[in-house]
């Protein structure tokens, strides 16, 4: 079989800085793959090269079709949501607005996504209207993975879910991102500082270290090994 | 072939706050003063009547500069111009035999296809810098204006009047049916973009695109035709000022010099990035404008210009952003 999305020596440079010095990573349907790194490994840009959203070179393949020709707006038709740094939040239109946008691509109303998408964010019910930008910052996570699931992606990614949240709401987050994954079977890939938490969510792990990857392999392997654990993860 | 990247990326934080209390107070106050005025005296109330129909055509053009501003935060210099040339296209399809109200549809057609044109072919290649830009628009300006003259000639045409010529009597006050013919078209052209940018999935894309161009795509918004859309409905609303000025303006190819710079100030009064500032800058300058025309025995008419630009840096130096804009906070 076949992954559902297959990176192989991939690069990507902003101007004259290259931040992918030829990655390869495979996301089986189904999984949730994290990618894990210190600052400036390239984690962020990973996520961006599959998007579309910075210039890249190599081959990107989802669902046997290639990527690399294709601008953000394409790739998000085809199926893949990207929640970018910073959230992606349009923190001036209200909640409603953010949740009908996330169905952008999807043909007609979108209201049974709203009620199902609610299943898992009740809250948002009596905020539809507040904007934006006045959430919390778990409120605006939550709002970020919800306008994402209106998607009805194949691929979610997400690019570090759990900045400048409280340990409380992280775990909270990762754990609607497992039911997602458990209930709808949601494929994700997930770029994380904190190796700790994403480990124990992904099924595979890739640890990247400028631009390159160091080692990868199944969670439970590199949560294992002491010596991986001090040098990449740092806990 | 590298892919595809969305340029102009200039993100914008949050804006917070609503339009502030003294400025909604200071309008209730006009409100008030006009309404009160126009019952102790008729001819206040014409004249009140004639600037809000002379007002709504500022506010529409405004309107129009403000679609364009909010996405790419550039001026359009030519968009007078590319309204004058829209109502010299309508006057052309009249000549062809065609009723004013279906060339006037048809113009806006062909408006909203010319602006969606001339951002693809023109604003495109260059739209990664604001001042080529803004040079592009210039040209603009003065192309349109030597295509018309050379076309049609730089003397006055006229057009079937739209409402007619009469005259109504609401007691001792005359209403001139035209003017009130002017204010329901404007009002109702913004009325319709006010509904499309608020409850359409159409209107919601092209406000994510403008906001936050990379967050926009990212949900699968082709930003570009997005903006292209944007000059197309622009066009449009600067047609329908184009039109509404043509029937006591008449058609020359300088009909709208003048007209756009009224609308800068009615825009830059509003405060650059709100639609609504925009309308209502332009109605209050319309009225303004009339009252002291009216009322005032030095404000002649070749004084209206320079009175309307007084009025605006007095505006400015109170209210930096205009009465409805908010401040700017810009990410670096």
């Amino acid at each position: 079989m076949t992954a559902l999305l297959e990176l192989e020596d991939v690069t990507a440079r902003y101007g004259p800085v290259q931040a992918l010095h030829g990655i390869s990573l495979q996301v089986e349907e189904g999984q949730i793959v994290a990618v894990l790194g210190a600052n400036g490994a390239g984690k962020t840009t990973t996520l961006r090269a599959v998007s579309g959203s910075v210039r890249r070179d190599g081959v990107l393949r989802f669902d046997g079709r290639p990527l690399r020709h294709r601008g953000p707006d394409a790739v998000a038709r085809l199926g893949i949501a990207h929640v970018p740094e910073g959230r992606g939040t349009f923190a001036e239109l209200s909640v409603t607005e953010n949740l009908r946008l996330g169905a952008y691509v999807r043909r007609g109303s979108g209201r049974d996504d709203v009620t199902r998408v609610q299943e898992y964010f009740p809250w948002i019910e009596e905020r539809r209207h507040q904007q934006a930008g006045t959430l919390s910052g778990g409120e605006q996570q939550m709002l970020a993975l919800a306008r994402a699931f209106m998607q009805r992606p194949r691929l979610l990614l997400l690019d570090e879910p759990s900045l400048g949240l409280a340990p409380l709401l992280v775990t909270e987050i990762f754990r609607i991102i497992k039911e997602m994954n458990e209930r709808e079977g949601l494929t994700v890939l997930v770029v994380e500082q904190n190796a700790h938490i994403a480990l124990q969510l992904a099924q595979t792990a890739y640890v990247l270290e400028v631009g390159r990857v160091a080692l990868s392999g199944p969670s439970s392997e590199l949560q294992e090994h002491e010596s991986i654990r001090r040098s990449y993860l740092g806990y | 072939m590298p892919a595809r990247r969305i340029p102009f990326l200039r993100e914008r934080r949050p804006t917070g706050g609503h339009t502030s209390l003294p400025v909604l107070f200071a309008l209730a106050a006009i409100v008030v003063f006009l309404v009160a005025g126009s019952l102790l005296s008729s001819i206040f109330a014409q004249q009140t009547v004639a600037g809000l129909a002379q007002g709504a055509i500022f506010g529409s053009l405004a309107l129009a500069l403000v679609l364009i501003y909010q996405a790419t935060e550039v001026i359009n210099f030519a968009q007078g111009e590319m309204a004058m040339a829209t109502t010299y296209i309508a006057y052309q399809l009249t000549l062809w035999g065609l009723s004013y109200w279906l060339s006037f549809f048809l113009a806006l057609g062909i408006a909203f296809a010319l602006g969606v044109v001339i951002q693809l072919v023109l604003i495109r290649p260059v739209q990664r810098s604001v001042i080529a830009v803004v040079i592009v628009t210039v040209g603009l300006f003065i192309l349109i204006d030597g295509l018309v003259t050379w076309k049609w000639g730089a003397d006055l045409k006229f057009m079937p009047a739209p409402f007619g010529n009469q005259v109504y009597h609401l007691g001792q006050v005359a209403f001139a049916r035209n003017d009130l013919g002017v204010l329901i078209v404007a009002i109702v052209s913004v009325i319709l973009l006010w509904v499309l940018f608020k409850y359409t999935k159409l209107g919601l894309a092209m406000r994510a695109a403008a906001l936050r161009p990379a967050a926009a795509s990212l949900v699968g918004v082709r930003v570009n035709w997005m903006l292209a859309i944007g000059w197309g409905l622009a066009a449009v609303l600067g047609a329908v000022a184009g039109l509404m000025t043509e029937p006591t303006q008449f058609l020359q190819p300088t009909m709208m010099q003048a007209i756009l710079l009224y609308a800068f100030a009615a825009a830059v009064l509003g405060g650059l990035e709100s639609p609504a500032g925009a309308v209502i800058g332009g109605l209050l300058l319309g009225v303004f404008l009339n009252l002291i025309g009216q009322y005032v025995g030095f404000a002649t008419s070749e004084l209206r210009l320079p009175i309307a630009f007084a009025v605006l840096l007095v505006v400015l130096l109170a209210k930096p952003n205009g009465l409805f804009g908010r401040k700017q906070v810009r990410r670096v």
